[in-house]
């Protein structure tokens, strides 16, 4: 370099700082371009996503799994040292599930019988897809997860993802061996709910925060902290029935809810392959009007489906 | 005397490594780590990284390399694409506009200056991506996230004068 004329090195520097200059702001520019270009096309950016996050799977999978261990370890340690305490209240809570279950077992009884008398066409079964939470992805923009199940083990974008206590998400992408999830507390989530006993309608909308909102709620109508959330299976996105939260608090700012599901314990997630009797063969034409008698939410959800 | 192949590798190696780095920390950035809320507000350790390159290595990590490491934290993170590919790429030019001035500075006069641009970062992605959903995102997630990357800077940092110090001593 120094041997060179400085005439030359006087006439490039400038040149070469504008050249530089020029393609820092194109740069910048073409950032602005994918933010539109992610607007506008949705689905190239969904394509563009998966792909990457497929790749990036294996190592995500590696990493994920010690951190895996080392926390399950810290709380078996945690468990240890409450053992008496915890052992105390599962004998009380057993106790009370056992009059549950009574209940329950009665109920169900009945709801045969009633359900034989309706002529009830049952919803579809659903089956599970299981897969590793191997990243968390967000920070304060975005709720989501990436997990180590994709496309070759059945997932489908659309699919409801939830845990043994409630619905967490739905998948929102998908690749060939990760699937992204998108959670109900993430600023796009949309969910169709059914609040209480009462069962009112309600949209469940995430605000990236720890505490979703209801919002589109019918006039006149009334939800109480406390209250339970389940999905109502409007739209057909979700089945219906599946634990969402509770409503932890109702003022002038609008009714907020406790989800069932902490983010931080996720480990293992289930997706429920929901959308598998869309696929199935429909019923016969001389089975119709059976369909047009289903009851409750169901019918809304087949509905739209023609 | 020309460098023989091995040597070539080597050096190519230590010049990549910045950019490796940086895109490793974005992976590192996302593995679950099982902390009551910390994911929500987990450090922008990318951001620091970029700072850090930006001021001691510039040429070793050019402006295409920073917008790639910005799409690829977008594409990971679920952020909208283009976010922070144009924070980061403000982030660095902003320090290399500033970079005489940091050059042998001591390390408090680093973090403040970092203080200044993760700020204003903060507030450049909360627009955007405000912008981009038309709605105003929570702020509060937004300023702890600020607060404990500011806090987590130091660590980072003296890892990467280490690492720098034993590998890019001569690069």
């Amino acid at each position: 370099m120094q041997q060179r004329p400085k005439f030359v090195n006087r006439l490039a520097q400038p040149i070469k700082s504008l050249a530089q200059r020029f393609a820092f702001m194109g740069l910048l520019m073409a950032a602005v371009g994918m933010m539109i270009l992610g607007k506008v096309d949705v689905l190239l950016m969904d394509s563009i996503r998966a792909q990457v996050t497929d790749t990036v799977a294996p190592i995500l999978d590696a990493l994920s799994r010690p951190i895996d261990s080392v926390s399950k370890a810290v709380d078996h340690v945690r468990e240890l040292a409450d053992l008496r305490g915890e052992n105390q209240r599962l004998r009380k809570n057993q106790a009370r599930l056992l009059q549950w279950q009574t209940a329950a077992r009665n109920l169900e009884a009945e709801n045969k019988i009633l359900k034989g008398l309706l002529n009830y066409v049952p919803g579809p079964e659903h089956s599970f897809i299981t897969g590793r939470v191997i990243a968390d992805t967000g920070g304060a923009f975005a709720h989501g997860l990436i997990l180590n199940a994709g496309a070759r083990d059945g997932v489908v974008k659309g699919q409801a993802a939830i845990t043994g206590d409630g619905l967490i998400g739905r998948v929102s992408g998908v690749g060939d061996r990760s699937a992204r999830i998108l959670l109900i507390t993430d600023l796009n989530s949309r969910i169709p709910v059914l609040v209480g006993s009462d069962r009112t309608r309600a949209i469940l909308a995430g605000n990236n925060s720890d505490h979703p909102r209801l919002i589109h709620m019918a006039s006149g109508e009334t939800v109480l902290a406390g209250d339970r959330i389940i999905t109502s299976g409007h739209g057909g996105a979700f089945p219906p029935g599946l634990p969402v939260g509770k409503v932890a608090s109702v003022n002038d700012g609008g009714i907020s809810v406790q989800p069932f599901v902490r983010r931080d314990r996720l480990e293992v997630v289930r997706l429920l392959n929901f959308e598998l009797a869309e696929i199935l063969p429909l019923p016969k034409p001389g089975a119709d009007p059976k369909s047009n008698s289903k009851a409750g939410d169901h019918k809304g959800a087949r509905a739209r489906k023609p | 005397m020309t460098p023989g192949p091995w040597q070539r590798m080597d050096l190519l190696a230590r010049q990549l490594m910045p950019l490796m780095l940086t895109l490793v920390l974005v992976i590192i950035n996302v593995v679950p780590l099982h902390i009551p809320g910390f994911s929500r507000v987990a450090p922008l350790l990318p951001l620091m990284a970029i700072y850090h390159w930006a001021i001691f290595r510039p040429r070793l990590l050019p402006a295409y390399a920073v917008f790639l490491i910005g799409l690829f934290q977008d594409i990971l993170t679920g952020a909208p694409i283009g976010v922070n590919a144009f924070v980061f790429l403000a982030v660095y030019g902003a320090v290399l506009s500033q970079k005489r001035f940091f050059i042998g500075k001591s390390f408090f006069i680093l973090w403040l200056g970092f203080s200044l641009i993760a700020a204003a970062a903060s507030v450049i992605s909360w627009v955007l991506v405000s912008a981009f959903y038309v709605t105003l995102v929570e702020p509060r997630t937004v300023f702890f996230q600020y607060l404990l990357t500011l806090g987590v800077f130091p660590v980072v940092s003296w890892l990467f004068l280490r690492w720098q110090r034993a590998f890019l001593r001569l690069v």
